[in-house]
């Protein structure tokens, strides 16, 4: 890092300073016009040296009667965002990845069909982290339910573990559609992490609830569930939301509304 | 109390190397199946992100259970202090620490990281199941072992009863944590019972058993030594009684489930619609390794050493067809996360799962079974194992 920073002083239009122009900016901004807005970034991006906190839950709100039939722009904007392939594009769609899917529900009775996203619920007591041999899978202080890349031996306990079949083993060597901040690997097992990349760099929003709000459902709200004043707090409290195999008692950081 | 003369088996003949060339031969066939998958990755097996657990587990599962089994025999010995059962000892521990070896090597060889098997040795998180397991694994090898040198060296003889009495609280220690790796998971419905820790216990002694008895008829008749018998009628009912324990567990098992509503689309599958799965419950694990053997043993042809052999492998593919059914059928069913609601999704929600094992899977396996058995070939050559003759009079001298 130390051998990049004179390069970038010595460029007048480097990103670095840009950044900090940027950023110089939008602190004076912030602070003439809106303290409010300043302590909602300090409270969600975070600094590489500074662990992550249990102040924060990060969770996700599903509103299944938002979410449109047909639409898989949730599965494409994670796929694009993490690097993995489609499972239309794969060659092996059985032993293919897929962070998160599209389901359709239909009661045999009454017809009636839900369409819904399924991912890691990232748990709050996460079967996969409780069986996990080596302590590869683990729940980060905010909530964030991971795999540690280097000390996954790909066992496969955690797959059967999982209530939610949420995860994923790499069944081939990978193509190089890796993404540098999305570390993956063959013969280990990965999953749906919440865009930790996203959230840690301080964007706020996953993948999938910002395709969600592009495409105009807004069938997806992403946000910190312990902070009373963001959206997805306000809005928990007005829908009512129900968890998957909530008999499991597992606390999930996922909630679902219209199932 | 008469004494017992133990010697090695000369192992010079042809006949012997070409048993080690045989088995030696699909080590190495294992050897490469586990170079292939390491090399291309899960993709060239059966396996899939439906189907996690595949052939290799079913083998090694059982290779685990029958390990702890084929230590009973030492156990009745030296534990129940029974003599007949003391010149059978030594072979029944080593063939327990040989099953054991060959199924631990085919369960780390299929792991998806199997390079990575040190960062498992080194890095532990205590509430897995799988962690428990690695410390009953390594115990089970030190106890046993301890064991079998206290009947080998006279000098610590003494040692021999307290070292038989922790190898077999161990084993039954063991294949509990066997047993609960299913038991401790909630999200299948034909696991998450505590009945898997016992029913695996008593599969163990089962397997365990068959697998002993066909060693020991092929290791004396191959060499020509005498096996009366009285020992092989005493081990024959005990065979029974196992198998017939078995078959009550399963029965109580599915029964039990049966009964709840939530279960009953389960049960139907495994017991009814699961085409192959539901032939392998009913024909393999059911009729071949439960009714058919005790139909055998129970009748004239029990009498026979012939038709004892033959109940012992039909015991043995039974149990390979009961890991399959309890291993694969388990994750054939898919996982119920709308009760009562129909699921369809690009990743085979609400689907029944299609398992198909490929060959290198099944060499894996196979590999495992052929370390096991060739370990044991190479511990009677080298150790004095095997009682010179285990004939009727020998045998009755032991129990006056």
């Amino acid at each position: 890092m130390s051998d990049m920073k004179p390069r970038s002083d010595s460029t007048p239009a480097s990103p670095e300073r840009r950044r900090f122009v940027g950023a110089a900016t939008a602190t004076a901004a912030g602070l003439a016009i809106a303290p409010g807005v300043m302590l909602y970034e300090v409270a969600h991006g975070r600094a590489e040296d500074q662990a992550a906190s249990s102040a924060v839950r990060w969770g996700m709100l599903v509103d299944a009667t938002k979410c449109a039939t047909g639409c898989n722009d949730c599965v494409s904007a994670c796929s694009t965002e993490n690097g993995w392939t489609p499972v239309a594009e794969s060659k092996h769609p059985k032993q293919a990845p897929q962070w998160i899917r599209k389901l359709e529900l239909q009661d045999p009775l009454t017809q009636m069909e839900t369409n819904l996203p399924m991912m890691c619920q990232h748990c709050a007591e996460p079967p996969c982290v409780d069986v996990c041999p080596t302590g590869a899978s683990f729940k980060r202080a905010d909530g964030i339910v991971l795999v540690n890349r280097h000390t996954c031996i790909g066992c496969r306990y955690c797959m059967m573990a999982c209530p939610y079949k949420a995860r994923s083993l790499v069944h081939e060597p990978l193509n190089d559609t890796q993404k540098p901040d999305v570390p993956r690997g063959i013969g280990c097992v990965e999953a749906c992490t919440f865009c930790v990349q996203k959230v840690d760099r301080g964007d706020g929003n996953t993948a999938c609830a910002e395709a969600c709000t592009a495409a105009g459902h807004n069938a997806l709200v992403f946000g910190d569930m312990n902070d009373p004043e963001s959206e997805i707090s306000k809005r928990l409290r007005e829908l009512p939301t129900k968890q998957v195999r909530a008999d499991l008692n597992l606390n999930l950081g996922v909630r679902y509304h219209g199932i | 109390m008469a004494s017992i003369t133990f010697r090695e088996v000369e192992g010079s003949s042809p006949k012997y190397w070409m048993l080690f060339g045989f088995l030696g031969l699909f080590v190495l066939f294992g050897a490469l199946a586990w170079n292939y998958m390491h090399h291309h990755g899960h993709v060239v097996t059966g396996m899939d992100n439906q189907i996690v657990w595949g052939l290799p587990h079913v083998f090694a599962v059982f290779l685990i259970v029958a390990a702890s089994g084929a230590l009973n025999v030492a156990s009745i010995a030296s534990v129940f202090n029974k003599p007949m059962y003391k010149p059978l000892a030594p072979l029944s521990a080593v063939l327990s620490l040989a099953l054991l070896l060959g199924g631990l090597l085919v369960l780390v060889l299929d792991l998806g990281r199997s390079d990575r098997l040190i960062v498992a040795m080194t890095n532990f998180n205590f509430k897995s199941m799988f962690t428990w397991n690695v410390f009953l694994y390594s115990g089970f090898f030190v106890l046993v072992g301890i064991y079998l040198w206290t009947m080998l060296d006279r000098s610590v003889k003494s040692y021999s009863k307290a070292a038989g009495t922790a190898a077999f609280i161990w084993r039954l220690t063991l294949t509990t944590g066997t047993g609960s790796l299913f038991g401790f998971l909630v999200a299948r419905e034909l696991y998450g019972t505590a009945m898997l820790a016992p029913m695996f216990i008593i599969m163990s002694f089962a397997y365990g058993l068959a697998i002993y008895l066909m060693v020991l008829a092929a290791a004396y008749a191959w060499t020509g030594r005498a096996l009366g018998d009285a020992v092989m009628m005493r081990l024959k009912t005990l065979l029974v009684v196992f198998v017939a324990a078995v078959l009550y567990f399963v029965v109580v098992q599915h029964m039990t489930s049966l009964y709840f509503t939530k279960f009953h689309a389960v049960e139907a599958f495994i017991l009814r619609d699961g085409g192959g799965l539901t032939t392998l419950f009913w024909v393999g694990q059911i009729v071949i390794g439960c009714v058919v053997p005790l139909v055998i043993l129970l009748s004239s042809l029990g009498r026979q050493r012939t038709w004892i052999m033959i109940a012992c492998a039909l015991v043995i593919l039974g149990g390979v067809a009961q890991m399959y059914v309890t291993i694969i059928g388990a994750q054939a069913y898919p996982l119920d996360m709308f009760p009562g609601l129909t699921e369809k999704s690009s990743f085979f929600d609400g689907e029944i799962h299609a398992y198909a094992p490929s060959m290198p899977e099944l060499f894996l396996g196979l590999g495992g079974v052929a370390v096991a058995l060739l370990a044991t070939t190479f511990a009677v050559k080298v150790l004095r194992l095997l009682p010179a003759s285990l004939d009727d009079a020998t045998v009755a001298k032991l129990e006056h």
